[in-house]
């Protein structure tokens, strides 16, 4: 539509040479490149690049670390990746600790179980804060659960579902009339039972879900998914159980493989297969009926930010006339609101290229994006079917 | 014929299309000047196509005007002195104006003094029109005994005449399929009560009626009165329709200032004097146009006169009017700082109680000051809360604890809805503006500077573009702030717009309103701003306080709108010679100034209110979920 003319507003931007070089010049130029955007909106302590310790969590869960990218992320964060982190994850732990409960350790202990999603498994936690809190007054156990759950937050800020899921339990957990009461104990009880009423929702939200989307499912059509998500995972096994007849194309899901993995799981239930390449989306999009994705959080405009790729296959879709649907636990609905792909906290992970990358080549290692709404069709939730713009309505209702 | 009927169907929707001159639309001409009788063309563009129902009988009319060459005369035998007349006067005006046909209407009005300015503008009108003088038929002097009859009314029935083509095309549009009906049936209506007329009292009452008006000076600028419905060819020969009859089966849900009776008594209640501008633009005919040179001077000398308008209100008003208070929040909240001073010294007068009678003296204000500039939104919504208030005020209360519960729900309303929104706002706002952002804002906001400047006290490198357009050049002001503050900043006109959006990465923007349906109502202009940043994928973030959302709809700018100074566009500060400067005395000169526009929600990537960053689609969830606090606050 238009060619790029000469700046006027940036005219002191430097010539291309020194882009390289000064690292302050290229916060000028108009569109902010990525590894800039990255480092300034990296709100992790540590500047360098780190493998989120959310994708560490989901790789030790799914169990398809390759040695290979390991290695390749060591040489990228210069050699001591894993030390480093773990030594941070160290520095949280020991600070959770000498607070009053280590809600850290209980989190990683129910993080063990891999069916458990992080946010669930933070909310169980937060659930046993209450549980074993020593604070005599509303005020102190309060206090005590925002302790809690900050240190969850600040423990994975890449995690989109554990913030979300930590803000959501405080909202419905301590927002009850149960404040009020004369009784502490009373009260505390009463704030018990919603924080497990919640875990419990949290912890069926994945049923629901597969129940609701199975009318979405009918005989004879062919599904396309990205990634491995454990709802999509359970909604296409509830429908295999239903006895439907359908057929998955799943992506190969780079760098990490999770198509792989997912493909695996359906071929064990009996449900025929088709593994593509990642850029072999559009060249396949016509036999397609639906694409199903899950989500690593659903923002306010009623977009998502999911595994990188996802935006793609949305474009694709729609540009088809393919209805996308998104599977997603509410406690993924998440306060945010990025305007454009960088407008979001990024969150990194290192490639397997196969082989060894030159120095001087630059890697786009953002392991996820963001589809606006405008390429969804519907959000499959444990609060029901939404349009995209409902999302807002929700979150609206949930928060204020 | 063909070629004929076409250019007649499409000349209302000709007529439609905005912002238009009443010159003949190109397409008219090629029916051929001499082809079509005269006695049909010239007021066709003078008359507004929603305002004139088709006559019932129309067709027929129309098919023997159209279909034979008769000569208008004879089909109009029932009234031979309008038509003659017509006729005449339109080559009267010809011969008369043939040297200088722009020559100004006043003139005219000066040769014989009964003119009323509509038919002179139609005549001159048709001057500038496809047609050549064909018809000699009467002579200067039958038109000059004539010319006293000549009014908007017999005007009107030429129009008729004008707009018998109408029904003869297949399709209608619903207005007018409406408006034949209804004219139907007043036609009924009359016929019944007053029996069979003859059309002779029709021709000869209609001067009559018309006459007066025409001699008053505000009613020059009129248009020429809504329809008639009833057509002078009418066979039963009935009156005019009363227009009561049909008021009163639509009433209007806003004051519409095509509406002539309701106009007439606005102005008989007004304070502020109002006389309709000339030239007005047909498309806005709805909304008041007035001249607004002598106003100021005019209120200012009042003010010893005006009892029942409290001296603050006065302040705020003249305000309004002289322009000095522009921004929404600051008329906002100098309306409600001046209805506090209203409660304050107010004391109930003996027998009445005072919910009622506070309420009756905030409503005289609140007329007072939209005789001054129309109300904004925002504006409307405060006086809501406010009468809501009052209104809820329980008997048992004592006066001084009423009026102190009022007035510190004034200070909170304004407190909490505007000043800590505002706060609360550029909170939200400035953790969308990152480092190396070049952000661009239209105009001027109180709301956006504060952002940009928040931003700026943050130590965020970013820079900014000002565009800014006339009459106003708010953004100047806007401009020089952020430079004394040290904001690195470009101004440039909105012409600029698309040469300037590529190297933007935000743009902000502030709103006088949000609608239900996502839409954004703005400074004119920011609609224009907002399309070519979504053209050039740039996010628009549209910063609102949620007290000035609306739970109406609009879809387009014309519906609710207020048109400012049309003298403003005219005159360029600092030229000498300015080209429109008499544009006042050019009859086929209109000008347009809105002072807002919709930008559609497709446009607008975010809202940012004080309850947080939410797409347009869920304006209508805040409306819902925090109208009714809003009330109760």
């Amino acid at each position: 539509m238009w060619r790029r003319s000469a700046s006027f507003i940036l005219d002191n931007r430097p010539l291309q040479g020194d882009t390289v070089t000064n690292p302050e010049s290229r916060l000028l130029s108009p569109p902010p490149s990525s590894s800039m955007a990255e480092t300034l909106q990296n709100p992790n302590p540590d500047p360098t690049l780190t493998i989120s310790p959310y994708y560490q969590t989901r790789a030790a869960h799914h169990g398809v670390v390759t040695s290979d990218w390991l290695a390749q992320a060591q040489a990228a964060a210069g050699g001591d990746t894993d030390t480093r982190s773990s030594e941070q994850e160290g520095s949280l732990k020991s600070a959770a600790s000498e607070k009053s409960f280590p809600v850290i350790d209980e989190f990683n202990n129910w993080r063990k179980q891999p069916d458990l999603a992080e946010a669930v498994a933070a909310i169980r936690a937060l659930a046993s804060v209450i549980r074993s809190s020593e604070a005599t007054t509303m005020m102190e156990l309060q206090n005590e659960l925002k302790m809690a759950s900050d240190s969850l937050k600040s423990w994975d800020m890449t995690s989109i579902s554990l913030t979300a899921g930590c803000d959501l339990f405080m909202r419905y957990v301590t927002r009850t009339s149960a404040v009020e009461y004369e009784d502490f104990d009373s009260a505390k009880s009463r704030f018990l039972e919603r924080a497990e009423k919640f875990g419990e929702i949290s912890y069926k939200a994945r049923k629901i879900i597969a129940m609701l989307s199975q009318d979405f499912i009918f005989d004879g059509c062919t599904i396309l998914v990205h990634g491995f998500s454990r709802v999509v995972l359970e909604i296409l096994k509830t429908a295999a159980e239903n006895k439907k007849h359908f057929r998955v194309l799943c992506t190969e899901g780079r760098p990490d493989r999770t198509g792989l993995r997912l493909s695996n799981e359906l071929a064990k239930l009996d449900v025929p297969v088709k593994l593509l390449i990642d850029s072999a989306v559009a060249y396949s999009m016509d036999e397609i009926d639906m694409v199903f994705v899950g989500a690593d959080g659903v923002v306010e405009s009623g977009g998502i930010i999911n595994m990188m790729g996802t935006y793609q296959i949305a474009l694709v879709a729609k540009s088809m006339d393919k209805p996308v649907y998104v599977a997603a636990e509410s406690y993924k609905f998440a306060r945010l609101y990025p305007l454009n792909q960088k407008d979001m906290v990024p969150a990194l992970k290192p490639i397997d290229f196969g082989v060894p990358i030159p120095l001087k080549v630059e890697v786009e290692t953002s392991a996820r994006d963001y589809t606006p709404p405008q390429y969804l069709t519907l959000l499959f939730t444990d609060l029901g079917v939404l349009t995209p713009s409902v999302v807002s309505d929700e979150l609206i209702q949930l928060y204020l | 014929m063909d070629p004929r009927r076409p250019s007649r169907v499409i000349d209302p929707k000709v007529r439609k299309v905005g912002f238009f001159t009443p010159g003949p639309p190109p397409d008219r001409t090629q029916s051929g000047p001499a082809a079509t009788p005269p006695s049909q063309s010239p007021i066709s563009n003078t008359l507004s196509p929603i305002m004139i129902p088709p006559a019932r009988h129309a067709s027929d009319n129309l098919s023997r005007a159209v279909g034979m060459p008769v000569p208008a005369g004879s089909q109009l035998h029932g009234h031979p002195p309008v038509d003659s007349l017509q006729v005449g006067s339109y080559t009267l005006s010809d011969s008369v104006l043939s040297p200088s046909p722009t020559r100004s209407p006043s003139s005219r009005v000066g040769l014989d003094g009964d003119f009323s300015e509509d038919s002179v503008n139609w005549m001159k009108r048709s001057n500038s029109g496809r047609y050549t003088p064909v018809l000699p038929t009467g002579g200067p002097d039958l038109t000059q005994s004539i010319e006293a009859s000549i009014d908007e009314s017999s005007g009107d029935h030429i129009a008729e005449l004008q707009k018998n083509p109408k029904p003869l095309k297949a399709k209608t549009t619903k207005a007018e399929r409406r408006a034949l009906q209804e004219a139907q049936r007043a036609a009924k209506a009359t016929a019944k009560g007053e029996g069979n007329k003859s059309v002779a009292t029709s021709a000869t009452s209609a001067p009559a009626q018309t006459s007066k008006p025409a001699r008053h000076p505000s009613q020059k600028k009129e248009p020429p009165p809504l329809v008639s419905s009833t057509p002078i060819l009418e066979k039963k020969g009935t009156e005019k329709a009363p227009e009561k009859d049909r008021k009163k089966e639509v009433p209007p849900p806003r004051m519409q200032f095509d509406d002539k009776n309701r106009v007439e008594k606005a102005k008989k209640r007004s304070v502020v004097k109002q006389t309709e501008a000339r030239n007005r633009v047909e498309l806005f005919r709805h909304l008041p146009q007035y001249e607004r040179e002598n106003q100021l001077s005019d209120l200012e000398s009042k003010f010893f006169q005006l009892d029942n308008v409290h001296p603050a209100v006065f302040k705020v008003g003249l305000q309004f009017l002289s322009g000095d208070i522009m921004w929404s929040n600051a008329r906002c909240i100098s309306m409600l700082q001046s209805f506090q001073k209203i409660i304050e010294e107010y004391t109930t007068p003996p027998e009445k109680t005072l919910t009622r009678d506070l309420t009756t003296k905030i409503n005289a204000s609140v007329s007072f000051l939209i005789e001054c500039r129309p109300l904004s939104i925002s504006m409307g919504n405060a006086i809501r809360f406010l009468k809501s208030r009052i209104t809820k005020i329980p008997l048992t209360q004592t006066e001084f604890e009423a009026k102190t519960s009022l007035s510190s729900d004034i200070d909170r309303y304004i407190n909490e809805k505007i000043i800590l929104a505002d706060k609360v706002i550029v909170g939200h706002a400035v953790t969308k503006i990152r480092d190396g952002d070049v952000l661009l804002t239209y105009g001027s906001s109180a709301l956006i500077e504060m952002v940009l400047l928040h931003a700026y006290g943050l130590r965020r490198r970013f820079k900014v573009v000002v565009v800014d357009s006339r009459p106003h050049l708010e953004g100047r002001v806007m401009v020089r702030k952020l430079v004394e503050k040290g904001v690195s900043c470009t101004y440039t006109h909105v012409n600029a717009v698309s040469y300037i959006m590529h190297e933007v990465t935000r743009v902000f923007v502030g709103a006088a309103s949000v609608l239900a349906n996502g839409t954004v109502y703005s400074a004119v202009g920011t609609a224009c701003v907002a399309m070519v940043a979504h053209a050039f994928h740039v996010p628009v973030l549209v910063c609102c306080e949620s007290y000035k959302f609306h739970e109406r709809v609009q879809l387009d700018s014309i519906c609710s709108n207020e048109l400012g100074d049309p003298d403003v566009i005219a005159k360029v500060p600092g030229r000498k010679d300015n080209c429109l400067d008499d544009w006042a005395n050019k009859e086929n000169l209109q000008l347009l100034n809105l002072a807002y526009d919709v930008t559609p929600a497709d446009y607008v990537s975010m809202i940012v209110t004080e309850h947080g960053m939410i797409p347009p689609t869920s304006v209508p969830v805040i409306v819902r979920e925090y109208g009714r606090e809003h009330i109760l606050i």
